[in-house]
């Protein structure tokens, strides 16, 4: 599972990145993390609200840091 | 001895030892300094952190959390009507710059998917210029027509740099948008009078607590000071009241802060900052501890203070040491800052403006350092001039610019941007002076 978490580096960037990899872990699922904080990149997948969780290439979250339990639902 | 990576700790050791060594300790100026910016700090503490400050987190952090920032990014979009992207753009940065850092890749997606180059010109200056904690904090501690100024001079004059931008960009090939923006979710769990009536409660309260006490002893504005703790606690019941019927917390919590800051209030009735406190206490224990919207309010508020406060506290110490307070100086003598920012000349809001633009501010240290400025004799249209170019921009945020729009485009922003703070410095001067 290809992860991207989009942001140019504050505080609820890392936060996503530190949940989401949290929350990969416990459900045992391999995946890969890449943080982008270049805009370009970041608006080649449409975002506009930053931080943003993209999954596989599908933009799941934009603009806030989900609870575990809704990222649990995002990982799926 | 790894002198590649060691030179590094050198340099650090030699810099502290020679701060140490050459520290001018002993000579009245700096030791006066010093003082003055543990007195400033005091004097913060407990004027404005409590009544102020602490309301102002909560509105900030239930901006981020109940506002549908969706709805707003409509009006931004690419199929949006031009003339409402503008007015929103430049209204919509107290809304959706609720991060600091969420301002530029909003900007730059505005620019290449959305509204294009003139509304998302707007936004980016009004962004920063329109945050809500600032415009609070300037109202309270430079005064009200400064912050109500600051404002609408944000609002205004964004719309004409939006404007004046996409005039003078008119020919550019519009870049074809890479991709299709993607909107947050928006559900909005409450119909929007709620929403503003739940807000309105707590500006109610912010603005009666903070309710200055006039020259006069007569009229309507020493009536509402005469009154104003009964004001607030009114806004404060019907708030109360609106915590549980809208937002689901629980009656017998709500309820028993109520009744402690009754009763507190009653016990003391000459320290009203005793039950205010004790209401925001309250406040925290039971919106931190929910599960749904409140909790994420809370969890909100709290990013917010724990990203400011520090901030705030350092900036205050700086403009105490340099600046000092209402009749002492600090380390720059003020004979200095009257002269170069002094009066209402086009010099010295020009000045002000230039410096404003290139210096970088912390959110709110600006708010300090101008008190500290003009308490030393700036004039206040220059005042007006540094707060609307100040923390709009700085050297580190036109370098990120220039990456997304270019070195033409981001020349002429910042040109416009300074032109527009040096007059709108000249005419508050006029009036206002």
């Amino acid at each position: 599972m290809k992860i991207h978490v989009l942001g140019p580096g504050c505080a609820k960037c890392t936060q996503l990145a530190e949940s989401v990899a949290a929350v990969a872990t416990e459900l045992g699922i391999d995946y890969e993390l890449e943080k982008v904080t270049d805009f370009n990149k970041i608006m080649a997948f449409g975002v506009m609200m930053t931080p943003g969780l993209v999954v596989d290439d599908k933009v799941k979250c934009v603009g806030k840091v989900p609870t575990s339990s809704e990222l649990k639902e995002m990982l799926k | 001895m790894n002198w590649k990576i060691e030179y590094k700790n050198l340099l650090l050791i030699l810099a502290g030892f020679l701060a140490c060594y050459f520290l001018p300790i002993g000579i009245p100026r700096f030791d006066n300094a010093i003082l003055e910016a543990f007195h400033l700090v005091k004097w913060y503490a407990e004027e404005h952190v409590l009544l102020c400050l602490i309301p102002a987190f909560f509105i900030a952090g239930a901006i981020g959390v109940f506002i549908s920032q969706a709805a707003i990014l409509k009006y931004l979009g690419p199929q949006a009507n031009r003339v409402l992207a503008y007015g929103v753009a430049s209204v919509s940065g107290t809304i959706l710059a609720v991060c600091s850092c969420t301002i530029l890749p909003l900007f730059a997606g505005i620019y290449r998917m959305g509204a294009g180059l003139g509304p998302a010109a707007a936004f980016l200056y009004a962004g920063p210029a329109i945050n809500v904690l600032a415009i609070i904090l300037t109202a309270r501690i430079l005064g009200p027509e400064m912050g109500i100024a600051r404002a609408v001079g944000a609002v205004f004059f964004s719309v004409i740099i939006g404007l004046l931008m996409a005039f003078f960009f008119r020919n550019e090939e519009k870049t074809e948008a890479a991709a299709q923006m993607v909107m947050p979710e928006g559900e909005a769990p409450r119909p929007l009078w709620q929403t503003s009536v739940y807000f309105a409660a707590m500006i109610g309260i912010l603005v009666f607590a903070n309710w200055g006490k006039p020259a006069e002893s007569t009229g309507l504005w020493a009536a509402v000071f005469q009154a104003k703790w009964w004001i607030t606690s009114g806004f404060a019941l019907a708030f109360g009241v609106m915590l549980v019927a809208w937002f689901g917390l629980r009656f017998w919590q709500v309820t028993v802060t109520a009744v402690a800051v009754a009763g507190l209030a009653l016990a003391f009735p000459d320290n009203p900052l005793i039950p205010f406190t004790a209401g925001f206490i309250g406040l925290s224990l039971f919106t931190s501890t929910d599960q749904g919207e409140a909790g994420a309010w809370f969890a909100s508020s709290w990013t917010f203070a724990k990203q400011i406060l520090p901030l705030l506290l350092f900036g205050v110490l700086v403009a105490g040491l340099l600046l000092g307070r209402v009749g002492h100086e600090g380390i720059i003598p003020s004979e200095w800052v009257a002269w170069a920012v002094g009066g209402n000349s086009l010099a010295a809001n020009f000045f002000a403006s230039f410096a404003g633009a290139f210096m970088y501010f912390a959110t709110l240290t600006e708010v300090p350092i101008l008190q500290g400025l003009i308490d030393n004799g700036m004039g206040k249209g220059p005042a007006l001039a540094l707060l609307l170019a100040g923390p709009a921009l700085s050297l580190p945020s036109m370098l990120v610019i220039n990456s997304v729009i270019g070195l033409k485009k981001t020349a002429v922003f910042v040109v416009l941007v300074v032109v527009m703070a040096t007059c709108s410095g000249v005419l508050y001067g006029m009036l206002f002076g």
